[in-house]
């Protein structure tokens, strides 16, 4: 009796271990969002690393903007726009509603260079800017070998572009709250709601194929995917927030 | 009494129905139809952003390379005919207009291209500031393309897939017949690459 009762519960739960497996099958190549910084390459020295890590946290409490450093050991042979906008992807960087990502990232050993801007960014950090800071503020050091100065003068003035912008940087109240409307709605309203509905469709069969109707317009839109949960995991670990980016930013090569 | 326990068992089984009905994928079609179209706004977006800086940088390259006119106007004609050639959201699944566009799309792309290799001639011109900036938005909008084109290849193979297998297939060949698949992107290698932009 025990044994049939759990098949049930057991069986989705399999098929959700596959799922997730082939899933990290197919990004088994990007290295793990660990962190704001992903040194993959380890050729970000301790100190910058320790002087960034707080920049890039108060930058998201502040504005809920996610830049993340992240260096590579190689591109698979890939550009480093695909590569760049993949991994953006696959991380899922910003806030879902506002694709408020920003993604600097280096290949040392392609010589290449990229800022990639999420969706929601791209009129603050245009790709004209962001070519200017990976030319005047990065690849110069990075020409002279020096990673560590190269990548904190970028995030400083990734950070100061996209902080002069002030509608982006004052802290939105009401936009961070979780809707709080739906605390305000008793659930026993909800139930009355439920009930009146019911009754209705009893009553008239108008009603009914309204309710078809809708039925047939809600259901099933699902089933396109599931995502890798909406907000941001307040807890220990670290994510990205479901944002999303399509190619702003620019590249460079030193 | 028994008529009305009779009217609540058709409600239910009605209910049972609808429910089958969507949870058998009878919304897939339409909705994978509007993500691809969706995707396809995108892409012609992006080229329209490309047509839209051609002016500007057009007008930078005459301030300092006058006598290279057959190139300028090539481009000036080009984004002409370009811009002309659209593609509403219900011609997809001709093959014959996504080819049109797409032609019009890569001759842009190539005399874009030759307008940047000439400008490589005019030192003056490549250090002009204005002229960077629309380099970099150039570079940036045919990475965009890229990007667009990819999402949109990928939505319209979901899309063909849905049509051609099993649960999709059977409302496929019955409440939406007039549905038909989408055009593939011809996958030029040359469309794909964006013009060299040296600096």
């Amino acid at each position: 009796m025990r044994g049939l009762a759990l098949v049930p519960v057991r069986l989705p739960a399999a098929i959700l271990a596959l799922l997730w497996l082939s899933i990290a099958a197919l990004a088994a190549n990007f290295p793990a969002l660990s962190g704001r910084i992903v040194d993959q390459a380890n050729i970000i020295p301790v100190e910058t690393r320790v002087a960034l890590e707080p920049k890039l946290a108060e930058l998201e409490t502040k504005s809920g903007i996610q830049l993340i450093v992240a260096t590579v050991n190689s591109l698979d042979g890939d550009e480093i726009e695909p590569y760049a906008n993949q991994l953006f992807r696959t991380w899922k960087l910003g806030e879902k509603t506002k694709n408020n990502g920003v993604l600097l990232l280096v290949a040392p050993n392609e010589r290449r260079v990229r800022i990639e801007v999420g969706y929601g960014l791209e009129g603050t950090l245009t790709d004209a800017l962001s070519k200017v800071i990976i030319t005047n503020a990065v690849t110069p050091r990075f020409k002279a070998g020096d990673f560590g100065g190269g990548i904190s003068r970028g995030v400083d003035d990734i950070i100061t572009v996209l902080t002069t912008d002030s509608s982006e940087w004052q802290k939105r109240p009401s936009l961070r709250l979780d809707s709080p409307s739906s605390e305000q709605f008793p659930p026993w309203l909800f139930v009355a709601g439920l009930l009146v509905v019911v009754a209705l469709a009893i009553i008239s069969p108008g009603f009914r194929w309204f309710l078809l109707g809708m039925l047939m317009n809600s259901g099933g839109r699902s089933g396109g995917g599931w995502s890798s949960g909406g907000g941001r995991s307040s807890g220990g670990g670290f994510s990205g927030g479901g944002g999303s980016s399509g190619g702003g930013g620019a590249s460079g090569r030193w | 009494m028994p008529r009305s326990l009779s009217r609540i068992g058709t409600l239910i089984a009605g209910l049972v129905l609808v429910l089958a009905l969507s949870s058998c994928g009878y919304n897939n079609i339409p909705t994978l139809e509007e993500q691809a179209k969706a995707r396809w706004a995108d892409v012609q977006n992006n080229y329209q952003r490309r047509a839209d800086l051609i002016p500007n940088l057009v007008a930078t390259v005459q301030g300092y390379a006058k006598q290279e006119k057959d190139v300028l106007t090539a481009v000036v004609e080009a984004r002409a005919k370009a811009t002309q050639t659209r593609i509403d959201a219900s011609q997809l699944s001709d093959p014959e207009k996504l080819k049109q566009f797409q032609d019009a799309q890569n001759q842009l792309s190539g005399a874009l291209g030759r307008l940047l290799v000439v400008s490589e001639n005019y030192p003056d011109l490549k250090s002009n500031q204005n002229f960077l900036a629309l380099q970099s938005q150039l570079e940036g909008t045919e990475n965009r393309i890229t990007v667009a084109r990819r999402d949109y290849i990928e939505a319209v193979r979901v899309y063909n897939t849905e049509l051609k297998t099993f649960p999709g297939l059977l409302w496929a060949s019955t409440f939406f017949r007039s549905n038909k698949p989408m055009a593939e992107f011809a996958a030029n290698e040359n469309a794909q690459t964006p013009p060299q932009v040296k600096f």
